[in-house]
């Protein structure tokens, strides 16, 4: 029986995987120079520093609030309207004596009945710590996927899901590097969110390939790989949509604190639904994955044959 | 074939109870409280609570209830101004054991709270408040310490006249000798005396050994010192009136402080961070300050001080009392409209200061304002801790009759000051210098607006959700429906029961699991046409459907489970609650998607003949 009169879409993925990698090249390649040329511009989450949100009763004189900051010699400001034109955001970089009461001077300089929104400082060594937590959480949880993929799959698989995890982690943080959005701490939540779901997809094709191995008497590997890849194609898209809907919620209702990590998130399932497709089986392909890869040892087996 | 036992079902009807029981108290609002509780050991009692209903009612104050609620006495309010006017009240007409906070009461309807329902606690980014860290400058607990240790250790070998010089060098004690057996002789007087010195490696020479605090006493008075401060803070934190405060430990040099729905932050940070504390001296009134200034030298017995405008006086070395000896302290204004902070101080205090003050009639005393401060600042790119110390007279009066443990200070510049020094005086002093190196504050209004678009998204979010899944799979769909809400109502109650905190990345959390959670259902809905494709046997189409899904989506979750973990361990406020409602939304997602949904599906379709189905 083919795919074709079981009404299931045939799409020549693996055929087409040579433009994709092009593609994906480019993607990164792309954001790689961004992030080592213009680097990232990371919120006083991670660079220390002070943030102070405030709101105004009627339009908000943001030369004004310039020139009293600068009369007052803080150094590295940045005013701007933040969601309305009634509400301002200050960021200050760390100054040379950085501390709490650097906010509780500029609220008090700036004047009375003002409503305060938002006041954040990070000391010097907070940022730091953050920066080095964030790295290391980031390692940790590649490396446990690495372990679990590894020991429920094969470790071909395993390099295969971290190859598209690595590929979906630098495009999200290149696109933030390009356009310069702010990266905070709950950017990081959300990249760390895009690696556990651009997983969850690539584990489910995985998953596919591996029954489709099993069940076939085919030896050529690219086109039990292609028919994985189209029957999971409408689930993929399925998913990606709902998962794309909610996002879409919070990225325009959700306020402008979640906006940056909304649109993480919405880059981040975008790509880990392209790279679920084409980049991980593509990378599993390329080490030359065969059937007796996934022949079951003794044990598992027994579990199978076991089955009804 | 697709049938579940009835045990089975009634399993999951029963769960599905608890946790919608559970997730209700979150749809009773709440009312606007005054939360009233002991200091220190002092526990409210039924008298506190008939004098405290006396006094509103004398005043006219409308509210709704009063009672005593898990230790403390909770007055509900219809409206923010009665809420507000009984708190001056109250305030003013209560002693210092009571701490009267404002505060939001959830309204849970009394069957409910008696069988343990809470609403969840919400984040201080959802209902306003402050987050500080604190870190306490371990430095200076090394080298107070070390200064004891200096003087008991002269005290110590003084007796015998043992030692020739001891020097501090680099937080070691250097300490030399006349000869050899008196050397030996120390050794062993410090051994026994003082075992928390220990002999440096290597420092000994003929008539010279080095001693440094060994690292056990280090670390006790680290961790003593950590333990006072947090005490200290706590008294701070009760003389500004906030309702559940959190103060805790984290690590083991710093402290974390959450006020929620505190409003003027500015003075909790003044108040928090502030290591000040004051002296009594009197005035040299023998010895001229200009003669002393032009010649560089000070009168033995005799300290150089000035006043907050750089007014120079000389002051006694001798201590009358300080801050240690005061036991209470409160801030008014005097006949002349000037603020004032009445001391009382404690009996030794009082007995010294009545012989001075009957000793020296006529003589000037002096108030001294001693201010502790460390701050971070960055060096060549490298961050250094940078400490300070202020000491300013606040003012010197002639003493004109003798007293004891009762007395005023004045001179203070405002009544802010007054009021800020008496609190601090009354709290105790912080037994080493802490710096604030993060603040994260949210105001009354952010908090509001956060509260009201979180909400808003995760109805959306859910709405499109579940539209598009009854257009895409029909029955199925509208039962993937059911297994969400159902999934949302878990989520909420477990959060609820567990009173984990909800933050707005939380609320996010939440969402995002509403996008992913219908993951599972649509794997299984494929799968279950899939089969259908291959075979006429519908029952054995769902069967097979949910079957063949069932390891993916496990496998699938489990990852997604470990990237929430690391989240949830990497622990900053902000992830870790992104990171809770991840991982409750992914196991919660699990159970509705697989196993309510498949219970529905059995009971529409289970045991029937089925000509076409509805997917």
């Amino acid at each position: 029986m083919s795919l074709k009169s079981l009404n299931i879409p045939v799409i020549d993925f693996v055929g087409k995987r040579k433009y994709a990698m092009i593609f994906s090249a480019i993607l990164l390649i792309a954001s790689i120079a961004s992030i080592g040329f213009q680097g990232l511009k990371f919120g006083i989450d991670f660079t220390g520093g002070t943030l102070i949100e405030l709101g105004y009763e009627k339009t908000a004189d943001l030369e004004g609030i310039r020139s009293k900051l600068a009369s007052a010699d803080f150094k590295g400001t940045n005013v701007q309207y933040f969601g309305s034109d009634t509400e301002v955001l200050i960021q200050l970089e760390p100054q040379a004596a950085s501390s709490a009461q650097i906010s509780s001077s500029i609220i008090r300089m700036l004047g009375e009945g003002i409503d305060v929104r938002r006041v954040e400082f990070v000391g010097p060594k907070v940022g730091e710590e953050l920066t080095n937590d964030g790295g290391l959480a980031m390692l940790y949880a590649l490396i446990g996927i690495l372990i679990y993929v590894a020991f429920r799959f094969e470790y071909r698989f395993a390099l295969g899901s971290i190859a598209a995890l690595v590929h979906d982690v630098i495009i999200v943080l290149g696109v933030f590097s390009l356009l310069q959005i702010e990266f905070d701490l709950t950017v990081l939540a959300a990249i760390l969110a895009v690696i556990g779901y651009s997983l969850n997809d690539t584990i489910v094709v995985f998953d596919r390939i591996r029954e489709n191995f099993l069940a076939t008497r085919h030896v050529e590997p690219e086109p039990i790989v292609n028919e994985a890849l189209n029957q999971t194609l409408s689930r993929t898209l399925m998913t990606s949509l709902t998962t794309l809907l909610v996002l879409f919620a919070l990225f325009y209702l959700g306020g402008e604190v979640i906006h940056s990590f909304a649109g993480a998130l919405l880059i981040g399932v975008v790509i880990g639904t392209y790279s679920s497709i084409y980049v991980a089986s593509t990378t599993i392909l390329a080490m030359g994955i065969s059937k007796e890869d996934m022949l079951p040892s003794e044990k598992e087996k027994k579990e199978i044959d076991a089955r009804p | 074939m697709n049938h579940y036992a009835p045990w089975k079902n009634t399993l999951i009807v029963f769960f599905l109870f608890i946790s919608t029981l559970y997730a209700l108290p979150n749809l009773y609002g709440s009312d606007l409280a005054i939360q009233i509780t002991g200091t220190g050991d002092y526990v409210v009692e039924d008298g506190d609570l008939e004098s405290i209903s006396s006094t509103l009612t004398e005043n006219n104050v409308d509210f709704k209830s009063i009672g005593i609620e898990n230790n403390n006495i909770l007055i509900r309010f219809g409206d923010s101004k009665s809420q507000l006017s009984s708190k001056t009240l109250l305030k003013d007409s209560l002693s210092r054991n009571y701490v009267v906070a404002l505060n939001l009461a959830p309204s849970i309807p009394q069957w409910l709270g008696g069988l343990g329902g809470k609403a969840m606690s919400l984040g201080l980014d959802l209902r306003g408040g402050v987050h500080f860290l604190l870190e306490v400058d371990m430095e200076a607990v090394v080298s107070t310490s070390l200064d004891r240790y200096y003087n008991e250790l002269r005290t110590i070998l003084r007796k015998d006249k043992l030692y020739k010089k001891i020097r501090k060098e680099d937080n070691i004690l250097f300490v030399s000798f006349k000869s050899e057996e008196l050397k030996n002789e120390a050794k062993k007087v410090i051994k026994n005396d003082l075992p928390d010195l220990v002999i440096l490696e290597g420092s000994e020479l003929e008539l010279e050994f080095g001693l440094e605090v060994s690292s056990n006493a280090q670390t006790a008075a680290k961790s003593s010192a950590l333990k006072q401060n947090i005490t200290t803070l706590r008294n701070r934190v009760n003389e500004l009136g906030v309702a559940e405060p959190i103060i805790q430990q984290q690590g083991t040099e710093r402290i974390v402080v959450q006020l929620p729905g505190v409003q003027d932050t500015a003075r909790a940070k003044e108040i928090l961070g502030a290591v000040a504390t004051v002296e009594f001296r009197l005035v040299d009134e023998k010895n001229d300050v200009q003669t002393a200034i032009q010649s560089g030298k000070t009168p033995s017995g005799s300290k150089l001080y000035k006043f907050k405008d750089g007014r120079p006086l000389l002051l006694k070395t001798t201590v009358i009392a300080t801050g240690e000896n005061i036991v209470d302290a409160s801030s008014s204004v005097d006949q002349d409209n000037q603020p004032q902070v009445s001391i009382v101080l404690d009996s030794s205090g009082g007995r010294t200061m009545l012989e001075t003050t009957k000793e020296f009639i006529g003589y000037r005393m002096a108030v001294v304002f001693i201010e502790n401060q460390v701050e971070t600042i960055i060096e060549d790119g490298v961050a250094v801790k940078k400490r300070s110390k202020t000491q300013d007279i606040i003012n010197a009066a002639t003493i004109q009759g003798t007293f004891s443990n009762r007395f005023q200070i004045t001179g203070i510049d405002s009544s802010r000051e007054a009021r800020n020094l008496a609190l601090l005086l009354r709290a105790g002093s912080l037994s080493a210098p802490v710096e604030i190196i993060e603040e994260r504050t949210i105001g009354p209004s952010l908090g509001a607006d956060n509260i009201q678009k979180g909400f808003i998204s995760v109805l959306v979010g859910f709405a499109l959700v579940l539209v598009f899944m009854a257009w895409r799979y029909r029955v199925f769909g509208l039962v993937a429906n059911v297994a969400l809400t159902l999934n949302l109502i878990t989520i909420i109650s477990i959060l609820s029961m567990i009173q984990a905190t909800l933050t707005l990345p939380g609320i996010a959390g939440i969402v995002l699991t509403v996008g992913m959670a219908v993951d599972a259902n649509v794997l299984i809905f494929e799968r279950i046409k899939e089969e259908m494709r291959s075979t006429k046997d519908i029952q054995k189409a769902i069967s097979a459907g949910y079957e063949k899904a069932l390891l993916t989506i496990a496998d699938a979750n489990i990852t997604t489970l470990i990237a929430s973990l690391v989240l949830f361990s990497f622990g900053t406020g902000a992830i870790k609650g992104f990171a809770v409602t991840l991982s409750i939304g992914i196991i919660t997602s699990m159970f509705t998607a697989i196993i309510v949904s498949r219970a529905i599906i059995n009971l529409i379709y289970g045991g029937k003949k089925v000509e076409e189905l509805a997917i």
